[in-house]
């Protein structure tokens, strides 16, 4: 039967009810009017999806009822609500302003759309184009968006979509073949000489740059052609599907010189001093950013050179070991050696007293990626370092401190983002959740020492029942394949065999070994809320839980995880699989302190992820919380995080890992089943009953 | 022809298997064999470590009996069991103790594979005693002076499960290897296959461009045996790019997006 039309009245409520008239101010007679016009169904889906939109913003809801009916004379109903939706991930990243712009201009969205479907996003690429440029260059090669391919030597930027050609798979040949040019840049030594001072000496540095640029590209095709010919052809073709003219006549000749083997670029800047007149450079050819480049590379070399000496001196030490010799004593040279391999037709190794030295796979990498930048190894890059030379901070590739996140205006840097379900939109709100990693610090303090005196009893009939469930290896009678003969079986078969009846092939016994594989990761609430016995509960447990699981040997994990805010949330790392239960990791038990609210999705999605990295038969996830997801945007609190929460087990069950909830609370509260449901939960309310349920836990998944 | 059926100890390599050596690994065997040391072959997946072997048994004269150990492959399985045969109980030798009567070389692949408890087997026979004990014979099987053992290990996996013990590790000689510098790997699989040898260089190349990856997205790059498997599809018609395809990227993994990363190098070298 179908539904009936609404009411004007009806349409009004609903209209004032989710674009809250009553603050807003909001005019709804005149949409409510033109939604009333609609047929039935109609009515329901423009309502609906303005419920959505305006669950993210009133005034985008508000503008959008317009518009929708509007558009939904001309569109499907997918491109509707992909516009609706894109609109709303405007909202997210970049404000009220953009998404009202996108509501405005659905054109423009349309536009976009067919745009995509010809074309190519960089961020759907962008993981195997990654790998394409890890595999060029053997050394790390980032990729990121700008505004024009260009490379600062350590990044390739790449414009965010590439619509230039009618065709999806050029369109992506075009990224491949961007990622192979500049990568050619930082391969063949396009920076091997400061550009910026022989632009500065030539007196006109912007025509330089411009001839150099043209000229430069044209020694670089030619490598290309050599080391990629598949993809020098691909690259021609796209030159000629993208409409570019043909090199003019009296360039051919500078062309054919350039591509040569063996041209440096110590020609091409000689060829760039003289007053040429350049075509204009081709698209693949990307632009220059020489000040970025140079910056770029000063920063990598100084690096390099101190790790090169460090590891030197490492060397050094080994290979002096046992004899009289100190290690400054030695000197390390290089050596060049025809390789057809090398871009410059020359391998450059290791020597020691002129002998080539065997050098770890660290000092290879270092090594290479120095000849990459400055065609030789200095030797002054020989010298192994001295002790304390070298501030060790500068040795390690930097990685930015979550700490100083704070100090300036945030950023995302360095930060796992997460999507996060709203319900209401009844989409994932992209990116949505910047994470990080931080360290608890440790307190070294009698808390271990007393919580084990206090339940050393305890502590015995945990290990008890704990291992009890250590799977021993049993013995498994008549089997067709064994160790040893069954000898009541092989008894039973001859008599068998007396009687004239057929005589049984399960003679033998077996010992089945079963060796445990589970890693299991507890995710311990941290927030706020948790101040007080619970904090102290969940110590006390864990301590509890990390001495019995040590009897049991499997690899176990403990996070705490608090949040406030999507740009803050944090997880705290207090025992990683890899490190071994320690001093160190009860103090750090000890550590936990409570900080600040309790926003669960995260932090189940990042552990899920860590878990998943986990190379084990059976991924547990152990929630331990104080039941009440919460966060300082006040959005989270009630239905928004218990769906999310929600969604986010689900999300862990999807990918193999088995969810299970601990609430620590004196009252079971009735929304606990359906945000839990996903996971298997239960309710204590005393310390004691931790470890036990954990255990129990343990039981059902390993039985 | 019909396949040949020969005991384990009577399998003699008669043709010359051919090995390119790398370093003094052969000095070394040969050393290690007539002192009566084992010897630890470590190394990635494919760089030639079974070759190697075969090559050593083939330059030794000896028999050479090679067991690839699995997660289930436990200490009677290598020293032997009890059958029922007709109502009677028969010992039956499992493949060690077969070559150490024999006088042969027993090579035990991937060796961290195997149950814990076959080193109760394995370390008597590393040591100087050099015997092998039967427990369910109550016999003790001394090693003759042709008997050889070696093992050999993967020291990729990082797993914590996977990892040889110090116990075990330092009863052996080791003998590193690994993929070969770039003209030896292409001389190899040109040898191997016949192959044109530039495409065996850009072959090589491409196995570079792999081994690159290696860590951030690849467990492990091509292997020279990969190379071979492609060079030999190649010489028999199958186009560079999509024997690339079959025998290297398919091999490598599974993940969509590296598999699509793998193609577009090698799409981009023929």
């Amino acid at each position: 039967m179908p539904a009936a039309a609404l009411t004007p009245a009806e349409i009004t409520a609903r209209l004032d009810r989710c674009l809250d008239v009553e603050f807003t101010f909001l005019r709804t007679e005149e949409p409510a009017a033109i939604i009333g016009g609609l047929p039935p169904e109609q009515q329901r889906y423009i309502l609906d999806w303005v419920e959505r939109v305006a669950a993210t913003n009133v005034q985008l809801a508000y503008r959008f009822i317009t518009r929708a009916i509007a558009a939904l004379d001309r569109l499907d109903r997918e491109v509707v609500e992909a516009w609706a939706l894109h609109a709303m991930d405007t909202y997210d990243q970049k404000g009220l302003h953009a998404a009202l712009a996108v509501i405005e201009d659905v054109e423009a969205f349309v536009h976009l759309v067919h745009a995509r479907t010809a074309g190519v996003v960089l961020a759907d690429s962008l993981g195997v184009l990654t790998h394409f440029a890890h595999g060029l260059a053997g050394r790390p090669l980032e990729l990121a968006e700008g505004e024009s391919p260009w490379t600062d030597t350590e990044t390739i930027f790449l414009p965010p979509l590439l619509a230039r050609l009618p065709r999806r798979e050029d369109n992506f040949l075009l990224y491949k073949a961007l990622v192979a040019r500049l990568w050619a840049q930082t391969r063949f030594g396009t920076f091997r000489h400061p550009l910026s001072q022989a632009a500065a000496a030539s007196g006109e540095p912007a025509a330089f740059l411009a001839r150099f640029h043209v000229l430069e590209s044209l020694r670089l095709a030619g490598c290309i052609r050599r080391e990629l010919p598949g993809l020098a052809r691909d690259m021609e073709r796209l030159r000629r599907a993208l409409g570019e003219p043909p090199l003019p006549a009296d360039w051919q000749a500078l062309a054919a010189e350039l591509g040569r083997p063996g041209t440096g670029v110590e020609r091409v800047l000689e060829l760039a001093a003289r007053p040429l007149a350049p075509p204009p450079p081709g698209f693949l050819d990307g632009t220059l950013d020489v000040a970025a480049v140079e910056a770029c590379m000063q920063a990598r070399v100084e690096r390099e050179r101190a790790q090169l000496r460090t590891v030197l001196r490492d060397v050094a030490e080994e290979l002096t070991r046992g004899d009289d010799r100190a290690p400054a004593d030695l000197r390390f040279g290089t050596r060049r050696e025809p390789d057809p391999g090398q871009p410059d037709g020359e391998r450059i190794t290791l020597t020691l007293d002129a002998e080539p030295v065997p050098v770890p796979e660290v000092v290879h990498r270092l090594t290479t990626s120095i000849v990459q930048d400055l065609g030789e190894i200095p030797d002054d890059y020989l010298v192994p370092a001295g002790d304390g030379e070298y501030d060790p901070s500068l040795l390690q590739d930097q990685e930015p401190d979550p700490d100083d996140v704070w100090k300036g205006t945030y950023h995302e840097e360095g930060a796992f983002l997460y999507d996060e379900w709203d319900h209401r939109r009844q989409h994932y709100r992209k990116n949505w959740c910047a994470v990080r990693e931080k360290d608890v610090p440790p307190v070294h303090d009698d808390f271990a020492e007393r919580t084990l005196a206090r339940y050393s009893g305890f502590i015995k009939h945990l290990r008890k029942t704990f291992e009890a469930m250590r799977d021993e290896d049993r013995v498994l009678r008549r089997q067709v394949h064994g160790d040893e003969v069954d000898i009541d079986a092989l008894v039973e078969a001859l008599a068998d065999a007396r009687d004239g009846r057929e005589m049984s092939d399960r003679l033998f016994t077996r010992v089945h070994r079963s060796e445990r594989n589970i890693a299991v990761c507890f995710m311990v609430d941290m927030s706020g809320s948790t101040q007080g016995w619970i904090n102290d509960a969940e110590r006390e447990s864990l301590l509890l839980l990390a001495e019995t699981l040590e009897t049991l040997g499997d690899r176990y994990a403990i996070y705490g995880f608090s949040g406030m805010a999507r740009k803050k949330c944090e997880i705290f790392r207090i025992k990683t699989f890899d490190e071994p239960y320690s001093d160190e990791v009860r103090a750090r038990i000890s550590g936990i302190t409570p900080q600040d609210y309790t926003r669960m999705g995260f932090a189940i999605r990042h552990l899920t992820r860590v878990l998943g990295e986990v190379e084990a038969r059976t991924r547990i996830l152990v929630a331990i919380s104080d039941g009440k997801p919460d966060d300082y945007d006040r959005y989270y609190r009630g239905e928004y995080g218990i769906e999310d929460t929600r969604r986010a087990l689900v999300e862990a069950r999807r990918a193999g890992i088995h969810p299970y909830c601990i609430t620590i609370d004196r009252e079971a509260r009735d929304y606990l089943p359906h945000m839990y449901g996903p996971a298997a939960f239960t309710v204590i309310d005393n310390v004691r009953q931790l470890p036990l349920k954990v255990s129990d836990i343990y039981r059902r998944l390993t039985t | 022809m019909n396949a040949q059926v020969l005991k384990p100890e009577e399998y003699f390599i008669r043709e010359e298997p051919y090995y390119q050596p790398v370093g003094d690994e052969i000095a070394i065997f040969e050393a290690a064999y007539a002192q009566r040391l084992p010897v630890l072959l470590k190394g990635p997946t494919g760089c030639g470590k079974t070759r190697f072997m075969e090559h050593m048994a083939w330059r030794l004269g000896k028999p050479l009996i090679t067991v690839s150990c699995h997660d289930d492959l436990t200490a009677s399985d290598l020293v032997g069991r009890f059958l029922v045969r007709g109502g009677e109980t028969v010992w039956v030798d499992g493949p060690l103790t077969r070559a150490v009567r024999a006088g042969a070389i027993c090579y035990l692949d991937e060796v961290v594979e195997a149950r814990k408890d076959t080193t109760v087997v394995i370390h008597p026979l590393a040591d100087d005693r050099r015997v092998l004990p039967i427990e369910k014979l109550g016999e003790m099987v001394e090693a003759g002076p042709d008997f050889c053992l070696a093992i050999s290990y993967n020291p990729g996996y990082q797993s914590v499960l996977k990892d040889l013990k110090q116990s075990t590790r330092q009863r052996f000689v080791a003998l590193e290897f690994d993929y070969p510098e770039p003209e030896l790997e292409a001389r190899i699989v040109q040898r191997e296959t016949g192959i044109d040898p530039e495409l065996a260089a850009r072959l090589v190349k491409f196995a570079g461009m792999t081994r690159n990856l290696k860590g951030s997205g690849l467990e492990e790059g091509a292997s020279t045996r990969l190379l071979v498997h492609a060079a030999r599809l190649i010489t028999s018609g199958v186009a560079p790019v999509a024997a690339c395809r079959a025998a290297i990227a398919e091999a490598l993994t599974d993940d969509p997006e590296m598999l699509a990363a793998v193609n577009e190098l090698s799409s981009s070298l023929f």
